[in-house]
């Protein structure tokens, strides 16, 4: 008799256990599809400015970039004289860079996709990534708390396909207008690759955005990379040739 | 008397033979051993002081603490200045600014898109001045595989195997994408002139060779270095001197408030290489003693069984009246002989043998394809003037110690035994 109490105390406790867990990880799905809403449109065109601070002076490159879906981006270089007028393109994985002083036409594959924008903390692979958070990772709400501010519900997202940059994020994020406000990228092996932090959030045609980002490579001394949006529009319509090879020429 | 001990080592075959061997095999394998640790040694040395760390090396304190990672945002600037100041105050150095830095070689197609690509270490040495010694230096004329040397602005060498890798010939455009000192991004159009072999690994992997002001123009360095390196005018390396300059330097920087203050390192305290040096010198030193006291053990052992089986010999001469201690010198002067001919003929096999490692080598190029320390790919042994004594005097010293143990017997016979002994 006392055996079957015990039997069925388990059986409960499991299933309110596993309850729980399948209605903490549906909220969890639900809160990174809004941020996914907020974060993702159709198209985009953004006129930002990338702050890098090197360690003798700073530097402010201009540029404004075009995106279409998750594949497509290309952006062009406006200022600094030494970066004006270089040319990047993405097609789905492949990255092309164009350059009007030996006009060259450079596609970077592999490995070297790791290697650092201009000197600043993104990689080509970072500015590449834009896949929606819920499609390629599984969430969990592990903590609530309050960040400058802020409610905030901390989330661990883990990788469930191959082949990302970063196979756990964690995020800190804004319970009342569903933006990131900070983010740890980690490696497989646990080590904490990279911190982003998001600031200046606005409303912009009926979502919240961050205007201003931070992006601290942790393998790097230095106070990291601002990335500030000085224009963006959403969902306007793009000319299908800025995402063809053929806009990589002077 | 020398003429007649040399005649009886000669018929008395038994008496000589063994040591002879044992002095020659232990004086050649000594020869050899130190021939080839001098070469190794030598040539890891030169090669770290030619392709990186001079006799001494410049670099600003914050650039030195992450060599690694080629940080040319923390350059030494206006070092034409520097260079000069240098000049006056240590004038038995010679110095050259050398600038490392990494990117990517993209080598077009006919239609400018990639062909092949790949990323590569980028050294700027003083190509174009006439002034300068780094083509003799590097013995870039000696290495060059195929094409010529850069003679012009905007030209560049790729190491055999690297150019091998994009699959380029001399004659070909390859294009540099990579970031300037303060991180802009910048794109570079060269010429390929030739290729070279530079017998490291490390560098043979993925190496290109520009001119230092194409590389200042480049990197926006204008008047700026990664590193200046300075080399002794003789071009021999003295360590004790090193220390002295580089002390002498730094104590002038030690208090300074610039976070970009210059700091000077010997070559030994680069890369590693005092304490593999050290550890070399020693092990070498160790390896050396413990074969001379096996050669010394081995000889007396066969000194002892010479001295048992002349028990007779020496019998008779005591008891025909010859002193103990005549028969202990014509052993002695015996011993010498044949220590003699033995430490010549092992010194002189161990030569030979030295002068083949010399010309020819050992290649390990494959057995270090993947290393990330300077190192020569083919070890050479050195013929150097201690090779001439360094196994004759312990090959002529260890038969006489040998000898000396194993004739201690003789004093210990007593002339009244003889008789007896000798059942006569």
């Amino acid at each position: 008799m006392k055996k079957n109490i015990l039997f069925f105390t388990f059986t409960i406790i499991l299933s309110l256990y596993s309850s729980a867990q399948k209605t903490n990880n549906e909220k969890a799905l639900e809160i990174i599809k809004k941020i996914d809403n907020n974060m993702f449109s159709k198209t985009q065109i953004v006129t930002s400015e990338m702050i890098v601070y090197g360690k003798r002076k700073k530097r402010i490159i201009r540029s404004k970039g075009y995106s279409k879906g998750k594949e497509n981006n290309y952006t062009e270089y406006l200022s600094p004289e030494r970066e004006k007028g270089t040319k990047m393109l993405k097609l789905d994985k492949r990255l092309w860079i164009y350059s009007p002083s030996t006009d060259r036409t450079i596609q970077l594959s592999g490995h070297l996709l790791r290697q650092s924008v201009m000197g600043s903390d993104l990689s080509y692979e970072d500015m590449m990534e834009e896949r929606k958070l819920s499609e390629v990772y599984t969430a969990e709400i592990v903590n609530e708390d309050i960040y400058i501010d802020s409610p905030v519900w901390i989330m661990q997202l883990t990788s469930k396909v191959e082949g990302l940059a970063y196979y756990k994020r964690t995020l800190w994020i804004d319970k009342n207008k569903f933006v990131p406000l900070k983010e740890n990228l980690y490696a497989k092996s646990g080590v904490l690759l990279k911190t982003t932090t998001f600031t200046n959030i606005k409303k912009i045609d009926s979502r919240w955005f961050p205007m201003k980002m931070n992006y601290k490579d942790m393998l790097k001394d230095g106070k990291g990379t601002d990335f500030i949006i000085l224009d963006i529009a959403f969902n306007t319509k793009i000319p299908d040739n800025y995402f063809s090879k053929n806009i990589l020429k002077k | 008397m020398i003429k007649f001990i040399f005649k009886g080592i000669l018929r008395d075959k038994s008496k000589s033979v063994i040591p002879l061997a044992v002095i020659s095999v232990g004086v050649m394998v000594t020869v050899i051993m130190s021939g080839f640790l001098n070469g190794v040694f030598s040539d890891v040395i030169n090669q770290n002081a030619k392709l990186d760390t001079g006799h001494v090396k410049i670099m600003t304190k914050p650039y030195f603490e992450n060599k690694e990672q080629l940080p040319n945002d923390l350059a030494l600037l206006e070092i034409q200045e520097l260079i000069d100041s240098l000049n006056l105050n240590y004038p038995d150095l010679i110095w050259t600014p050398r600038i490392k830095f990494g990117g990517i070689m993209d080598v077009p197609d006919e239609e400018g898109n990639t062909k092949s690509q790949g990323p590569g270490i980028g050294l700027a040495i003083a190509l174009q001045n006439s002034k300068s010694d780094e083509l003799k230096r590097l013995q870039l004329r000696k290495s060059l595989r195929k094409g010529n040397l850069p003679s012009e602005s905007g030209e560049i060498l790729l190491s055999d195997n690297y150019a091998k890798k994009l699959k380029i010939n001399p004659g070909e455009k390859i294009t540099f994408f990579g970031s300037t000192m303060e991180g802009s991004m910048v794109f570079q159009s060269y010429k390929m002139v030739g290729t070279v072999e530079f017998g490291s690994p490390l560098m043979d992997r993925g190496t290109f060779i520009i001119d230092i002001r194409d590389a200042q123009n480049l990197l926006d360095m204008e008047n700026g270095t990664g590193e200046l390196l300075g080399y002794f005018k003789d071009g021999i390396y003295n360590d004790q001197n090193a220390l002295v300059i580089s002390n002498e330097f730094n104590s002038k920087y030690s208090k300074s408030q610039d976070e970009y203050a210059p700091v000077m390192v010997t070559l030994k305290d680069q890369n590693g290489l005092r304490e593999s040096l050290d550890m070399g010198d020693a092990f070498s030193g160790i390896f050396i003693f413990i074969f001379i006291l096996s050669m010394s053990l081995v000889l007396w052992n066969t000194g002892l069984i010479g001295g048992l089986r002349r028990y007779n010999e020496f019998g008779i001469r005591l008891a025909l009246g010859e002193s103990k201690r005549n028969v202990f010198k014509l052993m002695m002067v015996e011993a010498t002989i044949i220590g003699l001919i033995g430490s010549i003929f092992g010194t002189t096999l161990g030569i030979i043998f030295c002068y083949y490692l010399q010309e020819y080598g050992i290649d390990i190029s494959s057995d270090i394809e993947n290393s990330t320390i300077i190192m020569p790919s083919v070890m050479r042994a050195y013929i150097t003037s201690d090779l001439f004594y360094v196994g004759f005097i312990p090959g002529l010293f260890s038969m006489l110690f040998g000898t000396a143990l194993a004739g201690r017997g003789i004093f210990k016979r007593e002339t009244a035994r003889l008789f007896k002994e000798l059942e006569v």
